[in-house]
């Protein structure tokens, strides 16, 4: 329970000058620094990278770290794969001059055309293509532009390899596939360029839906995803490609799915999101904890949004009795409708006020209004406001 | 075996079937290629699976859903599966296969294997969108892949007409890049043939291939359908009277003297026999273990999963009177 106090000193207090996208990471608000170019959850001393405890076994080994941004760390694990595993190839449009965000850059140089190529421009040709290689035992790690343009490749994610091992009875499987597919707001992507589709595909049984807010999250989420033996969609903010640098460990590890990671431990709030959200989240508790003094937030990064680490997440809400969810995608029937009610299934008792939805609208993603679509820092904040003073 | 298991469903003692008829002569493919080959069906290639080796007994369990099932129940019957046969288990969306088995050939070929991939498809899949994503990818790419489009004249009630203005599959296959034939499909040599011939085309210049056989689908579509209501009857018992793959291969087989009516007689009696020894053990089997509703989604069951196996399990428990598992074997 917050004390009386806090809640009385909760008020939206003096708002400042300009206030941008998150992207160009402009210091504006309430002296809030925003963006992820000040954000205290990148790695950017070696040690820290190694600090967390699901890297401590490589600080023994490979204590080596590099500077790397999102999409550095993503073309260091597939060079990693494609090192460590024969079988391994990569692939979609334009991938082999290095990728239209450079992911793959210098891997067709690296490990020949055969292994790292370009297929023609169609993706639910590139989503069967994958299945054939992955069902015959090979590991194959498909790109797909941009995750607005997985689409027609449903039918052959949905019902082809999400179902490929339970219809079979596990004579087959597809487990050798990763599809990658940079997401989410960027902001001037329009209708096209922005999407962030994991709602659609978290109710697929059989598929792994997962996405990585930083560097070593993805390089670590990546070969743990290309590794699973169940076929794994990969969602890249591509906002973070270049935005979000940190040192990453040069060495082969992985960070496990199916776990969310607490990144910030609280006792009042519960603030939940994954990818680029967790930087806008990571603002407004700022924002909260500077206006309500006293105020603490948990903040927690679901990174696997399909199975999703329902324990995690309970947990930390049966402490705190109140629960921000926040993603871009739009909220009627978004990935936060599924938390929200498996959180009032498991915490009904512990709930202190109703859990709070910060969502996209439920609009198609819009160019010159992104700034007003966006669960924004200020209506993440708004939303911690509401649950905190209910 | 259709025969049987055709009136099988008729009687209501299995939900689903789909019959062969007048397409027998696809048979040819199976002699044509090597086991390591792997196949991607669509669901009328069976004769695949007899010719490798699958029992009648592994048939009639899938269809009936037994304990024995490899696919453990949870497909509608000829969902055929098998991993020994090197045969990529049937799922009901049509020409999904067609891109996978452009992207198992690749797999081939970088390992070295001297193999294709054979992809069946009747030529109403062929207007899916992933009949052109899979052969273009097939050419670009390099996949030693045999493409084997059975033309039938029907998609369920469908004709050829209403399906492609075009002349039929094979045209297509030139605008691709690929070598392309068109074969009388009732004939089972023409079929073996151009199947071997595109076999040594595949594997070793890499390459894949385009086979369309004409023929005509004499069996309803399914035992969901009824094809009187949208063809001739005439039509169809002349074309099963006039041009039957079987009974041509028959009067070859008469003239070279190996086989004869005895021979007809004695080998129908025993397919008869076996088909219903196998029947009736089926009949009588256990479906698969209820545990199996859960397993197979992961490798390994995630704990959403388990949690609504356990809500499940007390459901079984507190409502036995409507959830009876009797017919159900044990985990």
């Amino acid at each position: 329970m917050l004390s009386k106090s806090i809640q009385q000193t909760c008020r939206l207090a003096p708002l400042l000058t300009k206030c941008r996208g998150y992207a160009t990471g402009a210091p504006s608000l309430s002296g809030i620094q925003q963006g992820v170019a000040h954000s205290k959850l990148l790695k950017r001393a070696p040690e820290d990278a190694l600090r967390s405890p699901e890297l401590a076994h490589l600080s023994a080994t490979h204590s080596e770290t590099k500077k790397m941004n999102l999409f550095q760390a993503v073309n260091d694990a597939m060079s990693i794969a494609l090192t460590t595993d024969d079988t391994a190839v990569v692939f979609g449009e334009d991938v082999s001059f290095g990728g239209v965000f450079r992911a793959t850059s210098g891997l067709a140089e690296q490990f020949g055309k055969d292994r790292v190529f370009n297929t023609p421009l169609t993706e639910q040709g590139i989503a069967g293509f994958a299945i054939g290689m992955a069902s015959v035992g090979h590991t194959a790690i498909a790109e797909i532009q941009f995750a607005d343009y997985i689409y027609p490749a449903f039918d052959q994610l949905v019902n082809e390899a999400a179902k490929f091992r339970y219809r079979s009875g596990n004579l087959f499987n597809v487990g050798g596939m990763t599809i990658r597919a940079p997401c989410s707001a960027v902001g001037h992507g329009g209708h096209y360029h922005s999407q962030s589709p994991e709602g659609f595909f978290a109710h697929v049984p059989g598929l792994k839906v997962v996405t990585p807010r930083s560097p070593i999250q993805a390089k670590g989420l990546l070969l743990a995803s290309i590794r699973d033996r169940n076929p794994v969609v990969f969602f890249e903010p591509k906002c973070l490609y270049r935005a979000a640098v940190e040192e990453v460990p040069v060495g082969d590890f992985e960070l496990p799915l199916g776990k969310a990671e607490i990144l910030k431990k609280g006792t009042d709030v519960t603030v939940l999101g994954y990818g680029a959200q967790i930087y806008t989240l990571e603002n407004a508790i700022q924002l909260a904890e500077r206006e309500m003094p006293g105020l603490s937030c948990e903040l927690i990064d679901l990174r696997s949004i399909l199975p999703w680490d329902i324990e995690t997440v309970v947990e930390s809400v049966k402490k705190t009795g109140r629960l921000v969810i926040a993603h871009e995608a739009p909220k009627t029937a978004g990935v936060g409708a599924e938390i929200a009610s498996t959180v009032m299934e498991h915490c009904f008792l512990n709930l202190e006020a109703p859990i709070q939805r910060v969502c996209g609208w439920d609009t198609p993603f819009p160019l010159a209004f992104e700034k007003f679509y966006m669960p924004s820092m200020i209506r993440c904040f708004d939303a911690i406001k509401n649950a905190v003073n209910y | 075996m259709d025969g049987i298991l055709y009136e099988a469903q008729r009687q209501g003692r299995i939900s689903f079937y789909m019959t062969h008829y007048g397409e027998e002569a696809m048979m040819a493919t199976a002699a044509a290629v090597q086991p390591e080959d792997v196949v991607f069906g669509q669901y009328r290639e069976a004769f695949m699976l007899v010719y490798r080796g699958f029992t009648i007994d592994e048939m009639v369990n899938q269809c009936f859903s037994t304990d024995l099932d490899y696919g453990k129940g949870r497909q509608m019957p000829i969902h055929y599966g098998s991993k020994k046969l090197n045969f990529q288990t049937i799922s009901s969306p049509l020409g999904t296969q067609i891109p996978q088995a452009a992207g198992a050939a690749y797999a081939l070929k970088l390992s070295g294997q001297q193999a294709c991939t054979l992809c069946f498809f009747g030529e109403g899949a062929a207007s899916e969108g992933d009949f052109h994503a899979g052969l273009n990818m097939a050419a670009t790419l390099g996949c030693p892949t045999i493409f084997f489009c059975r033309n039938n004249g029907f998609a369920i009630s469908t004709p050829s007409s209403e399906q492609y203005k075009g002349d039929g599959i094979a045209s297509r296959g030139v605008g691709y890049g690929i070598d392309t034939i068109r074969v009388d499909g009732n004939d089972v040599w023409a079929v073996y043939n151009a199947t071997k011939a595109a076999r040594r085309i595949a594997v070793e210049e890499n390459k894949p291939v385009l086979i369309e056989a004409m023929t005509y689908r004499i069996g309803h579509h399914s035992t969901s359908d009824d094809s009187t209501k949208y063809r001739d009857r005439k039509e169809v018992e002349e074309r099963a009277q006039f041009d039957n793959p079987i009974t041509r291969l028959r009067r070859y087989l008469e003239n070279k003297n190996l086989w004869d009516q005895e021979k007809e007689d004695s080998w129908r009696k025993d397919v008869r026999k076996e088909v219903l020894t196998s029947f009736a053990a089926a009949e009588k089997r256990k479906k698969p273990s209820l545990q199996h509703l859960f397993t197979d989604v992961y490798d390994e069951i995630p704990a959403n999963l388990r949690e609504q196996q356990r809500e499940l399990e007390r459901l079984i428990k507190q409502y036995p009177e409507y959830y009876s598992t009797e017919e159900f074997a044990s985990s």
